[in-house]
């Protein structure tokens, strides 16, 4: 015990990054049963990072340290590489997994440190006023539910009565976080309901998708992640679902999610956050990055949604970086800097042009009360025979009337308690 | 040399059998319980105690408890996974509907709870033994894990099912929360692993803990010299799942202080408590720790070692410690079948002798 210890000691201060720069943990899972998104996100978020370093010399002249921790999605390893991390100056935590940020809400919170959680995590705390150190702009879970209710609607000329939707949904905090929505989406717009819990990891869908061909949902909608897309796909393959009336969120919507299952899976749709193309910063991070050999990964992930995605992630995370700085007028800030400098975060068409992904999101501001962004998706189509998703739509809004009175509600039951009194 | 028993001289019944019964042994331990209480508290930060110290010791009170089912009474169980859930959903429901309860109270409820629950499961071992037994508790942990997902009054109604610790203090010290000081974590973890080791220690040597090994020696041959098997059987059941219900009401509000059952409680910590029981030692208290220490502490250990140290990639690392792990599961019980504890035991018998072998 003893020895161990020292030798463990030891390691973690071999392990110490030079705390001059600017320290961000990328707390990423390239192993386990979620490892095919993780990988890729991981990719395009350290990519990112690296482009700014060796292209502009990091953020305000601030090189920029990546600091690695594997959690293998798992949330016992996820706390542990947080407090092993935390002690370094990092300056926030993406940690791409709503289990483990519900571990780190309140750590985060207690410690000062920011949490971006894009998309996933905690959906209330798109409520600033409650939630001061975590932030889930551009979009959020409830969102996606909406938004896909909205597409769905255009394409039935405004009307789903009588209409059945099946949400097939991974059985945690992750896939049950839009069931509230969606059970009062189907109130409002009058369709049926139909809750489909599948247990982690994911693998074993009989049963379900037996189900689903027994009750003939006209819709069927995908919260999965990980090894469970796939499975997913591949059983409505099976059982030839019409694969345009099935959709995933935007965690099931990559390619490789679609790609095991071949020509069946031509016509799977699925929301995004980002918008896909070819976009002027992957030919950088493609000679500046990849080509040098300085890729966070095997560099064969260029492109890919999740890698956009992580990309988008770092970039949002280097501008609210930037506008720290501004705002403090120093190049070496701290968590509590950062954290305003995502509060007062303002992303425009103009600036992503600059930063050479034109339109790649949607333009949103964050301010003290809504720390949720624009809430906007958009949807996708595969098209198998290319090998690519297609877009159908532009950026969907949510019905923010449905929204915003569910999470008022949930945050204020998380004030209550916890005792946090509305700061704005 | 210096570890033996001349000149060690015991004048009573008490003195000579008691737990440690060589004096270099004796002050050995309480050099450790010292350093444990004294030392560690004034010294840990946020990193020891949240990543390192606290599952350790929560993996040890599950583990005692698992062995003194598994390893005195030889009743097989795969539901420790379950056991634990059920602990920490009480405390839940406890610290959320009794907000005024001190948290010493509700651990040691939610362990009463779980023992209730752990007799219920127990009743077919009466029936049933050996694998069958095993294929029974696996039915009791996925049944539990799926009653915690599908009832919502467990875990408030919730939006999201998880279930997270609210603030709670004893004497006037956080011991749950973010807020809460890491030593004061790690302290109210320790005094209960410290009590329930001492606790479990003394059940062992007692009559209680004869009659748990004659039913696991053999069970006919207990019946006939007047054990009764009902009692011996289903007390065994209730203390390990009293105590694996306590790790698993700490493992919720003091370690994690969020949880959702199925990644929190599933399968996968039913045989990683296994695993620890089996590496550490069947029967053996001390066994019960150094098990937890190999499962919880070595990975940890090699990630730091293999990421800080050698400046590996973060994933191959973790790879490799699949395989170290592993490899290392694979020859420890190769060269010695029973465990650490054995091998703990094989080193004092060396040490008592050295340095003359004869």
């Amino acid at each position: 015990m003893k020895t161990l210890a020292t030798i463990a000691a030891a390691g973690m201060i071999a392990a110490g990054p030079a705390l001059a720069d600017l320290v961000i943990p990328d707390l990423h899972y390239r192993t386990g049963p979620y490892a095919a998104g993780g990988i890729p996100f991981s990719d395009g978020y350290q990519d990112y990072f690296t482009l700014l370093n060796e292209r502009d010399g990091g953020i305000g002249g601030e090189r920029i340290e990546i600091v690695t921790c594997e959690t293998g999605y798992d949330t016992e390893r996820g706390v542990e590489c947080y407090e092993s991390t935390k002690g370094q100056g990092s300056l926030l935590y993406q940690p791409l997994s709503t289990g483990i940020t519900y571990q780190l809400i309140p750590r985060a919170t207690a410690d000062g440190i920011p949490l971006h959680t894009m998309g996933y995590g905690r959906t209330s705390a798109a409520n600033g006023d409650v939630f001061e150190w975590v932030f889930n702009y551009p979009a959020n879970y409830w969102d996606a539910a909406s938004v896909f209710v909205n597409f769905i609607l255009e394409e039935n000329g405004g009307s789903l009565e009588g209409q059945t939707v099946a949400l097939l949904y991974h059985n945690s905090a992750y896939g049950r976080e839009p069931i509230r929505t969606l059970e009062l989406l189907s109130e409002q717009y009058g369709f049926n309901l139909i809750q489909l819990p599948v247990d982690h990891p994911g693998q074993e869908q009989g049963n379900q998708w037996l189900q689903i061909r027994r009750e003939r949902p006209d819709y069927v909608v995908m919260w999965g992640w990980g090894v469970m897309n796939q499975v997913a796909v591949q059983e409505a393959v099976n059982i030839r679902f019409p694969m345009d009336h099935f959709y995933g969120n935007w965690w099931a919507g990559a390619e490789h999610d679609v790609m095991p299952a071949g020509e069946g899976a031509n016509g799977y749709r699925a929301l995004n956050m980002t918008r896909l193309g070819d976009l002027p910063v992957f030919d950088e991070i493609q000679t500046v990055v990849l080509d040098a050999g300085l890729g966070a990964g095997e560099g064969n992930n260029l492109g890919s949604v999740l890698y956009t995605r992580g990309m988008y992630a770092a970039m949002l995370a280097a501008e609210a970086i930037r506008t720290a700085q501004e705002i403090h007028g120093t190049a070496q800030v701290t968590p509590a800097m950062v954290r305003d400098g995502m509060e007062a975060l303002e992303i425009t068409d103009a600036r992503m042009a600059e930063l050479g992904m034109e339109g790649i999101g949607p333009e949103f501001s964050v301010s003290c009360t809504d720390h949720g962004g624009a809430g906007m998706g958009i949807v996708q189509e595969w098209n198998a025979a290319e090998q690519q998703w297609v877009t159908l739509s532009d950026f969907i809004e949510s019905d923010a009337s449905v929204i915003d009175p569910l999470i008022a509600e949930d945050s204020e039951a998380f004030a209550a308690e916890n005792g946090i009194e509305p700061r704005c | 040399m210096f570890y033996r028993e001349a000149g060690d001289f015991k004048t009573s019944y008490a003195a000579d059998s008691q737990t440690f019964p060589i004096a270099f042994d004796r002050w050995r331990y309480y050099f450790v319980i010292a350093a444990g209480f004294g030392l560690l508290p004034f010294i840990i930060n946020d990193y020891w105690s949240n990543a390192i110290l606290l599952p350790f010791l929560i993996y040890a009170i599950a583990a005692i408890g698992l062995n003194i089912l598994v390893g005195y009474c030889g009743q097989v169980s795969l539901g420790t996974g379950g056991f634990m859930a059920v602990g920490a959903y009480t405390s839940y429901k406890l610290m959320t509907a009794f907000p005024w309860l001190d948290m010493v109270s509700i651990t040691i409820l939610s362990g009463v709870m779980t023992a209730i629950v752990g007799v219920a499961f127990g009743l077919p071992s009466l029936r049933i033994k050996g694998f069958y037994l095993a294929v029974a508790t696996l039915a009791a942990q996925f049944f539990l894990i799926w009653l915690f997902n599908r009832v919502p009054w467990f875990f408030n109604y919730s939006a999201s099912g998880q279930i997270s610790a609210p603030e709670r203090s004893l004497f006037g010290q956080a011991v749950t929360g973010p807020a809460a000081d890491p030593s004061a974590k790690y302290l109210f973890c320790l005094v209960f692993a410290f009590a329930l080791a001492w606790l479990a220690r003394n059940l062992t040597r007692g009559s209680v803990g004869r009659q748990w090994m004659a039913i696991r020696d053999m069970d006919i041959a207990a019946e006939i010299i007047g054990v009764n098997p009902l009692r011996a059987k289903l007390s065994a059941f209730a203390v390990s799942s009293f105590y694996v219900g306590i790790a698993g009401a700490l493992f919720f509000t003091v370690y994690l202080g969020a949880a959702e059952p199925g990644t929190a409680f599933g399968i996968q910590k039913s045989f990683l408590v296994l695993f620890m029981v089996i590496i550490g030692g069947l029967g053996s208290i001390f066994g019960s720790f150094a098990g937890a220490a190999f499962m919880v502490l070595l990975p940890v250990l090699l990630t730091n070692v293999l990421t800080g140290a050698f400046g590996w990639d973060s994933a191959l690392a973790r790879h490799f410690e699949f395989v170290i792990v592993g490899g290392l599961i694979m020859f420890f019980l190769i060269v010695e079948p029973h465990g650490l504890a054995r091998l703990w035991a094989l080193a004092k018998e060396k040490l008592r002798l050295w340095p003359f072998p004869h």
